[in-house]
């Protein structure tokens, strides 16, 4: 049996109690309540366990149950697993956006049909079935929240990050979305027009970041350089020109 | 349902923070749980839109204090058992003590897994009913309080916007999570002042964008 992995949202501050970047906390030995009842292996665990590990040993024996019962197939998890690290990430998105930074009938298919147009690159599926973009301009910043749950544009930006599916963002970008920029270190002039776009339904929504300046005479590959997850979800903006890592 | 789910304008929980160059998967149990989730779905034993109910009847206190994928198996627990492919005594003892029940769908073979993933689960469809409301029209949305499932946020609730956007006819969460029928009704997207959601002191900036099934909505005068 492998080890329990710890838990990378936030400082574990101690034995039965780790505190997440989310705000939200977690108790260990709270094994009472009803959503756990049925776990006599908690009582089991001791010394470096942790709710992690809780969480980690109800999902192991999960699996196992459904791989016995032939209801899931250990193979698919893997290819799951896989396809949602190596092959769907923020870099589909960042192609996307050089694209429309370059070319400006792709711009022109992506207002009308997003969903067409990101797929012509090859992107599309599940969590972004229903695509749209949405264009930040001088007077117009966008960000994109779920406030009830984590929906997302997977085939473009891949798996959400945490602080996105967290309390602490799903909460305030409605009612505060300047506070929330300045979380991530970005400040808008007072002028500027902010859309929050609130993931209510199967629509996805993907932020046009604005090309940066000096880059007139980049190609469409070093421009994708300079584009940033959280740029295409409105809490960022692009690299700029000499900033790219 | 009022849930804890339905975070947009609760306040305290202090700064969002990000997490610098933070990895897909936190631990290993955590990639199990999306695809053991992904996988059961492909089942065809339930909706996307049950099992976010699911996760959103998880009780408030128990809810704010998981992390994501624990708020995912928790829900697929309940799924799981309420549909019966797992009994109690199996979630327990954490062995198979049952044959595979019948399921709508085969498990899901590994060869299938990108086809599956590639073409997701459109919700849009045709429906002979026109949309009602048309763009730049004002609307109000419903005051409403349903213990089941819905889309419409409390803070968007009783709430007057102007039709931006019209998304054509989707399944309609609030009776396809409970084996109501995918119901389609037309969908829009309403621009909400921060004015009007929030009142005094808003952002005068600020406007939110909330996609609408049309059950939600009122014309406003």
């Amino acid at each position: 049996m492998r080890p329990p992995q710890v838990n990378g949202q936030g400082p574990v501050e101690k034995r039965g109690r780790a505190v997440h970047a989310s705000g939200m906390t977690h108790q260990t030995h709270d094994h009472d309540h009803d959503e756990h009842h049925h776990h006599d292996h908690d009582h089991e665990h001791d010394h470096d366990h942790s709710e992690l590990s809780e969480v980690a040993l109800r999902v192991r024996a999960l699996e196992t149950i459904l791989t016995r019962k032939g209801l899931v197939d250990p193979a698919a998890l893997d290819a799951i697993v896989e396809t949602y690290e190596t092959k769907i990430g923020p870099r589909n998105g960042a192609r996307v956006i050089a694209r429309a930074w370059t070319d400006p009938a792709y711009l022109a298919r992506l207002r009308e049909n997003a969903t067409a147009a990101i797929a012509e690159l090859g992107y599309g599926g599940r969590q972004g079935e229903h695509m749209q973009i949405v264009e930040n301009t001088t007077d117009t910043h966008n960000m994109v929240v779920c406030t009830l749950c984590s929906c997302y544009p997977w085939p473009v930006l891949g798996l959400p990050p945490v602080w996105y599916k967290s309390a602490p963002y799903r909460s305030r970008a409605v009612i505060d979305p300047r506070g929330v920029l300045k979380d991530f270190g970005v400040t808008l002039p007072e002028t500027m027009q902010i859309r929050v776009w609130d993931s209510t339904a199967e629509m996805r929504y993907l932020v046009l970041p604005m090309r940066p300046a000096g880059t007139d005479s980049w190609s469409e590959e070093q421009l994708a350089h300079l584009v940033t997850r959280d740029s295409m979800i409105g809490t960022g903006q692009p690299l700029t020109p000499g900033a790219t890592r | 349902m009022n849930g804890a789910q339905d975070l947009g304008g609760m306040m305290g929980f202090g700064p969002v923070i990000p997490e610098k160059d933070e990895p897909y998967f936190h631990g290993d149990w955590e990639k199990r749980a999306l695809a053991i989730t992904l996988a059961c779905g492909a089942l065809g034993q339930w909706t996307l839109d049950e099992s976010r109910h699911a996760r959103e009847t998880i009780p408030p206190a128990l809810y704010l204090s998981k992390t994501y994928y624990d708020i995912w198996i928790t829900a697929l627990e309940k799924l799981l058992l309420r549909h019966g492919l797992v009994t109690p005594d199996e979630l327990q003892k954490g062995e198979a003590l049952t044959a595979r029940p019948a399921t709508r769908n085969p498990p899901l073979a590994a060869e299938r897994v990108a086809g599956a993933l590639a073409k997701g689960s459109p919700t849009e469809r045709n429906i002979a009913t026109a949309p009602r409301f048309a763009i730049g029209d004002r609307v109000t949305t419903k005051v409403m309080h349903p213990t089941t499932h819905t889309r419409l946020p409390r803070y968007a609730r009783g709430k007057t916007g102007v039709v931006t956007f019209r998304h054509g006819a989707h399944v309609f969460p609030d009776t396809h999570a409970h084996d109501l029928g995918e119901q389609p009704a037309h969908c829009y997207g309403i621009a909400f002042s921060a004015r009007d959601l929030w009142g005094e002191g808003a952002d005068p900036t600020l406007t939110v964008m909330v996609d609408c099934w049309e059950p939600y909505l009122e014309s406003a005068a």
